[in-house]
């Protein structure tokens, strides 16, 4: 057990429907190697034991793999630091006696469920409209190695690729803007050859139901840049800001 | 899809802003040059000016150019005006604690704001001389051939003699600096024109473009009040 004391200030909020508040809960014996859901647990712990709701957060890996654990940390998507989920952010971030503010992700397209815990069925959806390849599974699949790609397309695909769908994105954005997610997944499939076929009406299907979620648009104020876990760079927004103008231009 | 042509989506907003934004900045670059000619307050620089103001109101190609200038202006407020809208939207419960700082410039974040304040000075700065110069009582001087010319250099050389009207301009032209330091870059970004070799130049370019249009732009007022 550490030494650490700290003041969590955290939004409660019993369903979608209750209207929500900041609560103060003072935290002791918090140690500094822990993480912050770590830390969490052991709040909850002391919640259940005194026979209190425990706070409702969303996890899953706790390695910075899934995109399950959100939280608005003192004003930043997953708290201080880059390039990490609130599931890789360590408790010696704060000092003793800090106060930490823990809110969930805000957005229209991310109504909350309880408590820190949201909904980001917007996300699936968005990649459900055409986030895919339609691949042939009849039996003759071509081996993908066949098609020669260039390296520097496919380091970029892949570093497209690997965005979790945490939504730090959206949550850290003045507009709760999706483009640096919806981007992404543009950009994983559009570099590659296998991609090309379905490119255009990916692009298009995928803005629209992006639109449709009530996400906000982008001023290129970079701060998704910043807070995204995984580095996804505003060079793919700008390329799927390209692929979308074309296939708008092209479309018969 | 038809939501999803070249009119309603979020992106094709931001094309529009993009491309009249960047529209309005060559017009700031062909406006900053004829009033540059203002400096010159002898009464050579004068018969100049007037005669330049006349060229700009009455020669069709110039005019034709000025009607795509008023809608561009227009529309770039009104799709502004919507994409805010929507933004504010986007977020109805808002942070109780934030700190956007660690992220992001104020500027790219109050582009409405911003935007907002250009607008009235805009409709100040019409009223004052565009409003004037087309439908006015001016003073009148006369061009080389003596025939009759409207004096709009005497109209802004008194306008600059007023202490707060220099003071708007000055700070009026600090918000436009802001508003391009963001713009001019995030519009090339909007068009999907992002290059790790050109993004570098056309970010610098943006910065350059957003420190000097505004400060000679600035100059002109000042330069006024000190010798009239
Ligand atoms: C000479 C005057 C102006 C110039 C040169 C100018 C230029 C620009 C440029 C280049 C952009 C970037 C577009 C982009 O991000 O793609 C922009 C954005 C913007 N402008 Fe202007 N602008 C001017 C006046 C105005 C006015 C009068 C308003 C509104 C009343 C306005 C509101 C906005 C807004 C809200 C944005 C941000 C759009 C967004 O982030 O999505 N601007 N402007
Ligand atoms: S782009 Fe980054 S911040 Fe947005 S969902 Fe993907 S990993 Fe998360
Ligand atoms: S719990 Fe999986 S990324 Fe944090």
């Amino acid at each position: 057990m550490g030494n650490m004391k700290l003041n969590l200030k955290i939004w409660r909020q019993k369903g979608p429907n209750d209207k929500g508040q900041m609560v103060t809960y003072p935290v002791n014996n918090v140690s500094e190697d822990m993480s912050f859901l770590e830390m969490l647990d052991v709040l909850n712990d002391d919640l259940v034991r005194k026979g209190e709701d425990p706070i409702a957060f969303d996890h899953d890996c706790r390695e910075g793999i899934c995109g399950s654990c959100s939280l608005f940390i003192n004003g930043e998507a997953h708290g201080p630091g880059r390039l990490i989920t609130t599931c890789q952010l360590h408790m010696r971030k704060f000092k003793d006696g800090d106060t930490i503010h823990v809110e969930p992700w805000r957005a229209e397209a991310f109504p909350v469920i309880k408590d820190l815990a949201t909904d980001r069925g917007a996300f699936d959806r968005i990649q459900a409209a055409g986030g895919f390849v339609s691949v042939n599974t009849s039996g003759n699949l071509v081996d993908g190695n066949a098609v020669p790609i260039p390296k520097d397309d496919a380091d970029k695909a892949f570093d497209a690729a690997t965005c979790i769908g945490c939504g730090a994105c959206v949550a850290t954005c003045v507009n709760s803007s999706a483009m640096l997610f919806v981007a992404a997944k543009v950009s994983q499939f559009a570099l590659l050859p296998q991609g090309r076929p379905e490119a255009k009406r990916r692009v298009q299907a995928m803005v629209e139901q992006m639109d449709k979620e009530g996400f906000g648009n982008c001023s290129n104020t970079g701060a998704c840049e910043v807070e995204c876990p995984k580095g996804i760079s505003l060079e793919h927004i700008a390329r799927m800001n390209r692929e979308y103008l074309a296939a708008s231009v092209t479309k018969e | 899809m038809a939501r999803s042509a070249l009119l309603g989506s979020s992106l094709a907003k931001k094309y529009w802003m993009a491309l009249t934004g960047l529209f309005l900045c060559i017009f700031l670059i062909a406006h900053l040059a004829g009033n540059l000619q203002l400096l010159d307050m002898s009464p050579e620089g004068q018969l100049k000016f007037n005669e330049y103001a006349r060229f700009m109101t009455t020669f069709p190609p110039v005019k034709v150019v000025s009607y795509l200038l008023y809608a561009s202006i227009l529309f770039h407020a009104f799709d502004g005006f919507l994409l805010t809208i929507q933004n504010r939207k986007a977020r109805p419960v808002k942070y109780a604690y934030e700190k956007p700082g660690a992220n992001s410039d104020w500027y790219a974040r109050q582009m409405a704001l911003l935007g907002t304040l250009i607008l009235v000075f805009l409709v100040i700065h019409m009223k004052h001389f565009w409003y004037e110069m087309h439908f006015g009582d001016l003073p009148m001087t006369v061009d080389k051939d003596g025939a009759p010319l409207k004096d709009l250099y005497t109209v802004v050389a008194a306008a600059f003699t007023q202490l707060w009207y220099v003071a708007l301009y000055v700070v009026m032209m600090g918000v436009l600096a802001f508003h391009l330091l963001h713009g001019f870059a995030s519009s090339f970004q909007s068009l999907g024109l992002n290059h790790p070799r050109y993004t570098p130049i056309i970010k610098n370019v943006g910065v350059f473009f957003a420190v000097i249009v505004p400060i000679f732009f600035a100059l002109i007022p000042v330069w006024m009040f000190i010798n009239a």
